[in-house]
């Protein structure tokens, strides 16, 4: 049996989340396990300090994949691009 | 219908856009246009400059989506959005959203529609530049519930006219 192996994934952070992490994109490995946004969101905070700040209150961060809203029990795989951003002040 | 989305930094004339809308069509008897303007203020203070970020692809994506949804709801004959990004002033136009139909109630639903998705789930983030230095406008929550208006079923007496 052979283990799911781990994909890398486009990342892109906007507004104040892209300000504290200190990076506007970045492409990751999460491991195999984790399978949905949220998880990832967690995984994401134990990368440092400025990414634990970024993501301190999970219900005020948002995210797409693949530029379409999805919700933190969304399914990762097979993503090309994640983005993550604070609720939306457009119009 | 004839649909017109851009995003683009410059500003724009929103006489010709209606113009454009309206195209010496003689089966418009209704445009609608909405135009968002910066103000001098946020939240009480006096604001120098706002400044517009924005996820490049998914913003068209997301009022292209919304954009068919009015079409699907309203019978509309032509819609124009335009929303700058980057640096503006206050006094500047930020939106356009304008909408033609054969008779006024779908324009001006399909108008109001859109603005209050663009106010949600339109991906750009609004920073103001004040005395104090930069920050980021938050989310309000009346423009949430303005949105769930929206996705919930007509009242009873509605669904009867």
């Amino acid at each position: 049996m052979t283990a799911k192996a781990t994909t890398k994934i486009k990342v892109l952070y906007f507004a104040w989340v892209r300000e504290r992490i200190g990076l506007a994109e970045e492409e990751i490995e999460p491991p195999a396990a984790i399978a949905t946004v949220g998880e990832l969101t967690a995984w994401l905070a134990g990368r440092g300090e400025q990414y634990a700040h970024a993501f301190e209150n999970p219900k005020a961060i948002r995210a797409a994949i693949d530029r379409s809203h999805v919700r933190a029990d969304a399914k990762i795989e097979g993503a090309g691009e994640i983005a993550f951003f604070p609720p939306m002040t457009g119009g | 219908m004839t649909t017109t989305i851009r995003l683009q930094r410059e500003p724009f004339d929103i006489a010709a856009e209606a113009a454009k809308l309206a195209g010496g069509r003689t089966d418009i008897g209704a445009v609608v246009t909405f135009t968002g303007i910066c103000r001098a203020d946020e939240n009480g203070a006096p604001i120098a400059a706002l400044t517009l970020e924005h996820y490049p692809g998914m913003a068209e994506a997301e009022i292209a989506r919304h954009v068919e949804e009015a079409r699907a709801r309203w019978p509309l004959l032509g819609v124009t959005v335009i929303h700058r990004y980057g640096r503006l002033q206050p006094g500047e136009v930020i939106v356009l959203v304008a909408t033609a139909s054969s008779h006024r109630q779908a324009a001006f639903a399909a108008a109001e529609f859109l603005m209050d998705y663009l106010k949600t789930r339109a991906p750009f983030w609004k920073q103001v530049e004040t005395v104090g230095g930069a920050t980021w406008v938050e989310a309000k929550s009346a423009d949430d519930a303005a949105a769930e208006r929206w996705s919930a079923p007509p009242p009873r007496n509605e669904a009867a006219k």
